[in-house]
C-alpha cells in the first residue's frame, strides 16, 4: 500500500478479528455444546467453555444415534455421505471431461446440439423440478439406493464448461505434435490432456465434493430407510420437538461431524478450493 | 531421406483459394526455406506437406510416394513448431522418446537414439528436466531433438526461431546449419525473416499472397529479383523504389533525373516503369559515372561500420548506405549517383521485372 | 473459439458424450418436460383422475394470495441476503487486502463456512437463537428484547437471513479479495499522488473497478437465495411462522410433497424455471461483456 499508518492498520486488524470471531462463534458454541450434557445446555445461559462429555456424546451418535429423535447411527450416515460425495465428485469429473474432450477435439454431426443440451442444464437446478425427477427416479427403481442418490446429481454443465475452456487453451501445436508422433485421440487424451488437467481436476474435486456432501433436498426425498440417510438429512431427523426436548448435545455433535469433513477439505486444499471456485464461475 | 514433390497443389478454405497452383521439387538432402510476410500461405504449404491440412487439389509426394491421403504419423516426417509444442508434463527425455514409444521401439533402441540426439544438441545434462525449467533456446533444441530421434525422411520447421531473442536466434541459426551439414536430411523451413532465409537456405521460395513468386539460391534471388515484391522483401534495408515514366531511352523519376535503360530492355519497357536501387548501390559525391542528382539528408543512422542516410528525393525518402565515418549532417544536401548497371527496372503495373 | 486441429472418428465422439447426454436426458429434460406437462393438469383429490386444464393452474396461482406473498417474501429475503452478504464481505475483503501481515491467516479463517451445508448452517443458528435455551436469545432478553422467532415473523426472517448470509460471506469474500488484488497498485498510487485520501480512493477508484465483481456476485447471491437456501429454511422455520419465511422453492416442495398438489406445484416449477433462465441469461450477458475488458 501507499502509506503505512499504524492507526489504520490497527483498525483493519480489529475489523478482521471481529469478523473472524463473528464467523467462528456459531462453530465454537456448537463444539462446546457437543462436549456437554443435556442439563448443562438447557441451564440458561449455557457455559461457553469445553465440557467433559466430548467422548460420550460422539460415541453415542456415531454408534446409536439420538435417543428421543432418530435412532439411526451417525457412523453409517457418514459413510453414506462419503460414498455420495465421492461418487458425485468423481462421476461429474468423469463424464464432463469425456464430453468436453469430444466437443473440443472432434467435429461431428449434432456436436452443437449436444453442447447446447448440456448448457441448458445449467439453468435447471434440481429444486425446480423435484416432483417429476422424483417420479422418474421412482419409475427406475432408484429410491433408497446409492444410484438414486448419485445419478441425478451427476450431470454438470459447470464441469463440462470448465474443461472445455481449459482444453481450448491447450496449444493446437501440442495436438499436432502428438499426431505427428503417432498418437491417436485416446492416446493423446490419456498421455497429454489428462496429465495437463490435473490441477483443474483437483480444483473441481474440492468444489464438487462439498457440493455432493451438502446435498439436502434430493436425499431428503429419495431416502426413506434410515440405513440410506446421509448425515445432513440425518441430523434434521434428530430434531424432534421443541427447544427443551431436543438432545442438543447429540445434535451438535452430529453437526460437528457433518461439517468437519468438508471444512477440512476446504482448509487443507485451500489453493485448489480457491482455484475451483474462481474457475467454475468464469 | 527423400525428395518432396508438390505438383499443382492448391488449397481452398470454403470458396477462397489461399494457395494457388504450386509446383516445387525439393531435392533429397536439400535445405529449402519458404519465406514471405505473415499470412502469405507459407505455413499452410508446410502443414499440407505435414498432413495437418488437407490438400484441395494436386499431389504431394514424399520419397516418391503419394501422401495426400496419408496420416501425418505415417508420412515419415518430423516437425518443429514455433512455440516448441513440448509436452509440458513430460521430461526432456520423455518428450523425445514419446514418438518412438508409440511406434513400439524397444527400450534400448529408444535410449540409444535419445542419447545420440542429446549428444548432438548438447542436451545431456537436461534430460531429466521439465520443459518449463529450460531456457527458450534449450526448449527449441529439445523440439529439434524430438524430430531428430525419429530419423525421418524430412524435417519441417515452422518459424522455429521466432520466439527467441535476437542473440539466441543468431546462435540457433548457426546450430541448425551445422545440424543440417551433419545429418543432411531434407528440410523445409518456414520463416518471415529474410535474414534467416538468406543464411540457411540452399534454395529459397519467396511466397506472396498464396503464390510462389520466385525460387532460387539466396544470392541469385537477391541479385536477380523477379518482381517488385521479391526485390522489396529480400534485403535489409529494403530496395528503394522510384516510380517513373518512360522518357526516350531512360526512365524519368522526377527532379530531372533520367535513369538510362539498358539497351536490352528498351524494346520491352512500357510507359510506367519503377526503378529500384539497393541502398548500397548509390555513389555519394561527384565521383560516380551515372547521372547525378541531389538528395536532402533527413536523418542519419550511424551504425559504425556504415551509416544509413534517409534522404528526401522527389517527395519520398530514399535509404542510402555509405561508409561509416563519412556522415553528412542531417539537413545538409548531398550529391549522388547510381552505380552503373545496378539499377533494377520493373513494370509498375504488373510488378514484374523487365526482362530483355 | 475453435480448435484448428481435430481428430477424426465416426463413432468415438458419440461414445464420449454418451454418459453425460444420457444422464442429462433422463434426469433433466424428461423431468422438465413432465413438469411442463403436469402444470397443465388438474388432479382430483385422490390423485386418480386428471384433467387437462390448459393454463388454469397458472391462473389459480396468480390469484392465490399465498403464492403472491411467497413471491414478496422471496424478494425481501433475497434482497437482504444479497445486500448484507455483499456489504459485509466487501468490508472484510478490503481490510484483508489492506493489511500487510496475516492476510492469508484471515483468509483461511474466513472461508470455511462455505463448506457448511445450508441445513447445518440453519441448525447452528437456530440453536444460538433458540427461544428458550439459545445463548444469543439469553443476551437479547437481557437487553430487554422479546425474542422468539417461532412466534414473530420478522425475527424468523432475520434468523434465516443471518444463517444464509453467514454461509455465503466466504464466497463473496474470496471473489472480492481476488478482484481487489487484480487492481494494479500503480492506479492506487497515482490516485494517492493526485491527493486522494483512502476513503476517496476507495469510492472513486476501487469501488468502480470492482463493479463487475459486485454485479456478478449480486446475480450469484440472488440465485443462491432463491434456490440453495432451501436447507436453511427447512431446517429452521419450515416456512413459518404462518407463511412468513415461505420462499418460492420451499412452496414448490411443500405443495408438491406435503400437500400433494401435483398441478399447482408443477406450475410453480415452470415459473421458477423461467426465473432461473432469465437470471442465467443476465449473468451470461454480463460474462460476455466482461470478456471485452
Amino acid at each position: 500500500m501507499v502509506e503505512h499508518r499504524p492507526v489504520r492498520d490497527f483498525v483493519a486488524h480489529l475489523i478482521l478479528i471481529v469478523g473472524v470471531i463473528a464467523v467462528a462463534f456459531p462453530l465454537w458454541v456448537t463444539f462446546v455444546a457437543s462436549t456437554r450434557t443435556f442439563e448443562e445446555i438447557v441451564s440458561v445461559p449455557m457455559p461457553l467453555t469445553v465440557g467433559s462429555h466430548l467422548q460420550d456424546n460422539y460415541e453415542q451418535v456415531l454408534t446409536a444415534g439420538s435417543e428421543r429423535g432418530s435412532k439411526a447411527p451417525v457412523g453409517r450416515m457418514l459413510v453414506n455421505s462419503l460414498i455420495m460425495a465421492l461418487s458425485i465428485a468423481l462421476g461429474k469429473i468423469f463424464i464432463s471431461i469425456l464430453s468436453a474432450f469430444a466437443i473440443v477435439y472432434f467435429r461431428f454431426p449434432l456436436r452443437n446440439f449436444f453442447f447446447w443440451m448440456i448448457f441448458v442444464t445449467l439453468m435447471l437446478p434440481i429444486e425446480v423440478r423435484i416432483i417429476p425427477t422424483f417420479k422418474v427416479a421412482s419409475d427406475l427403481g432408484l429410491l433408497d439406493s446409492y444410484a438414486g442418490l448419485i445419478l441425478p446429481a451427476i450431470a454438470s454443465a459447470t464441469a463440462t464448461f470448465l474443461f472445455r475452456q481449459f482444453f481450448l487453451t491447450i496449444p493446437d501445436e501440442l495436438a499436432e505434435a502428438a499426431r505427428i508422433d503417432g498418437a491417436g485421440p485416446m492416446r493423446f487424451f490419456f498421455d497429454v490432456v489428462l496429465p495437463l488437467s490435473k490441477t483443474h481436476i483437483a480444483a473441481l474435486f474440492v468444489i464438487l465434493f462439498i457440493y455432493g456432501w451438502n446435498q439436502y433436498l434430493w436425499p431428503l426425498l429419495i431416502t426413506a430407510q434410515e440405513s440410506m440417510y446421509t448425515v445432513v438429512i440425518g441430523i434434521k431427523r434428530m430434531i424432534a420437538g421443541g427447544d427443551a426436548s431436543n438432545e442438543w448435545q447429540l445434535i451438535m455433535a452430529t453437526a460437528m461431524l457433518a461439517l468437519l469433513p468438508p471444512a477440512a477439505v476446504v482448509m487443507l486444499m485451500q489453493k485448489w478450493f480457491v482455484k475451483g471456485l474462481v474457475e467454475t464461475e468464469k | 531421406m527423400a525428395e518432396i514433390v508438390l505438383q499443382g497443389v492448391t488449397k481452398s478454405f470454403g470458396k477462397t483459394e489461399v494457395i494457388h497452383r504450386t509446383d516445387v521439387t525439393i531435392g533429397d538432402g536439400e535445405f529449402v526455406v519458404m519465406v514471405g510476410p505473415s499470412g502469405c500461405g507459407k505455413s499452410t504449404i508446410l502443414r499440407m506437406i505435414a498432413g495437418l491440412e488437407t490438400t484441395t487439389d494436386g499431389e504431394i509426394r514424399i520419397g516418391g510416394r503419394r501422401v495426400n491421403e496419408v496420416e501425418p504419423k505415417d508420412r515419415n516426417i518430423a516437425m518443429v513448431f514455433q512455440n516448441y509444442a513440448l509436452y509440458p508434463h513430460m521430461s526432456v527425455y520423455d518428450n523425445m522418446a514419446y514418438g518412438l514409444k508409440i511406434r513400439k521401439f524397444t527400450k534400448d533402441d529408444i535410449d540409444k537414439r535419445v542419447q545420440r540426439a542429446a549428444g548432438i544438441l548438447e542436451l545431456g545434462p537436461y534430460l531429466r528436466r521439465k520443459p518449463r525449467e529450460l531456457s527458450g533456446g534449450q526448449r527449441q533444441r529439445v523440439a529439434m531433438g524430438r524430430a531428430i530421434v525419429r530419423e525421418p525422411a524430412a524435417f519441417l520447421f515452422d518459424e522455429p526461431l521466432s520466439n527467441l531473442d535476437a542473440k539466441l536466434r543468431v546462435q540457433m541459426r548457426l546450430e541448425i546449419q551445422k545440424l543440417h551439414r551433419e545429418l543432411a536430411t531434407t528440410s523445409v523451413y518456414v520463416t518471415h525473416d529474410q535474414v534467416e532465409a538468406m543464411t540457411l537456405a540452399n534454395r529459397m521460395l519467396v511466397i506472396n499472397a498464396g503464390t510462389v513468386e520466385q525460387i532460387g539460391a539466396p544470392l541469385e534471388v537477391y541479385d536477380d529479383p523477379a518482381s517488385l515484391f521479391v526485390a522489396g522483401f529480400i534485403g535489409s534495408p529494403s530496395m528503394n523504389f522510384m516510380p517513373g515514366r518512360r522518357a526516350g531511352d531512360g526512365v524519368d523519376v522526377g527532379e530531372g533525373l533520367v535513369v538510362p535503360l539498358p539497351p536490352a530492355l528498351r524494346a520491352t519497357a512500357g510507359e510506367q516503369v519503377t526503378v529500384g536501387v539497393r541502398p548500397e548501390h548509390f555513389v555519394p559525391g561527384t565521383g560516380g559515372e551515372g547521372p547525378r542528382f541531389r538528395l536532402r539528408v533527413d536523418t542519419v543512422e550511424a551504425l559504425g561500420a556504415d551509416s544509413l542516410l534517409h534522404a528526401g528525393f522527389n517527395g519520398t525518402l530514399l535509404v542510402v548506405r555509405i561508409e561509416g565515418h563519412a556522415t553528412p549532417l542531417a539537413g545538409s544536401s548531398l550529391e549522388a549517383s547510381i552505380l552503373p548497371g545496378k539499377a533494377y527496372f520493373f513494370d509498375t503495373v504488373t510488378g514484374k521485372r523487365l526482362a530483355g | 473459439m475453435e480448435k484448428r486441429v481435430v481428430f477424426r472418428s465416426a463413432w468415438l465422439p458419440y461414445v464420449l458424450v454418451a454418459p453425460q447426454i444420457a444422464i442429462t436426458v433422463i434426469f433433466f429434460f424428461w423431468p422438465a418436460a413432465q413438469a411442463v406437462y403436469y402444470s397443465f393438469l388438474l388432479q382430483d383429490a385422490f390423485g386418480l383422475k386428471s384433467q387437462f386444464v390448459w393454463f388454469q393452474n397458472f391462473v389459480d396461482l396468480l390469484r392465490d394470495t399465498n403464492y403472491l406473498s411467497s413471491f414478496r417474501t422471496t424478494a425481501v429475503f433475497s434482497f437482504l441476503v444479497a445486500a448484507s452478504g455483499i456489504a459485509i464481505s466487501l468490508l472484510l475483503a478490503t481490510m484483508a487486502n489492506a493489511v500487510v501481515r496475516g492476510a492469508l491467516v484471515y483468509k483461511t479463517l474466513l472461508i470455511w463456512p462455505y463448506a457448511v451445508a445450508p441445513a447445518i448452517a440453519g441448525i447452528l443458528w437456530a440453536f444460538l437463537f433458540a427461544p428458550s435455551i439459545g445463548i444469543v436469545t439469553y443476551y437479547l432478553k437481557w437487553i430487554g428484547l422479546d425474542w422468539n422467532w417461532m412466534m414473530h415473523s420478522p425475527q424468523a426472517m432475520l434468523l434465516v437471513v443471518v444463517a444464509s448470509t453467514w454461509k455465503q460471506i466466504s464466497y463473496n469474500f474470496l471473489f472480492f479479495l481476488a478482484g481487489l488484488q487484480s487492481i494494479p497498485k500503480s492506479l492506487i498510487e497515482a490516485a494517492a499522488i493526485d491527493g486522494a485520501g483512502p476513503f476517496r480512493r476507495f469510492w472513486t477508484i476501487v469501488f468502480p473497478l470492482l463493479s463487475p465483481t459486485t454485479f456478478f456476485l449480486l446475480v450469484i447471491n440472488i440465485v443462491y437465495a432463491f434456490f440453495d437456501t432451501f436447507g436453511v429454511i427447512d431446517a429452521t422455520t419450515q416456512g413459518g411462522p404462518g407463511n412468513a419465511t415461505e420462499i418460492l422453492v420451499y412452496k414448490v416442495y411443500y405443495d408438491g410433497v406435503k400437500a400433494a398438489d401435483l398441478g399447482g406445484s408443477s406450475a410453480q416449477s415452470v415459473i421458477l424455471m423461467f426465473i432461473v433462465i432469465s437470471l442465467t441469461v443476465v449473468q451470461f450477458r454480463f460474462v460476455e461483456r466482461k470478456v471485452q475488458y
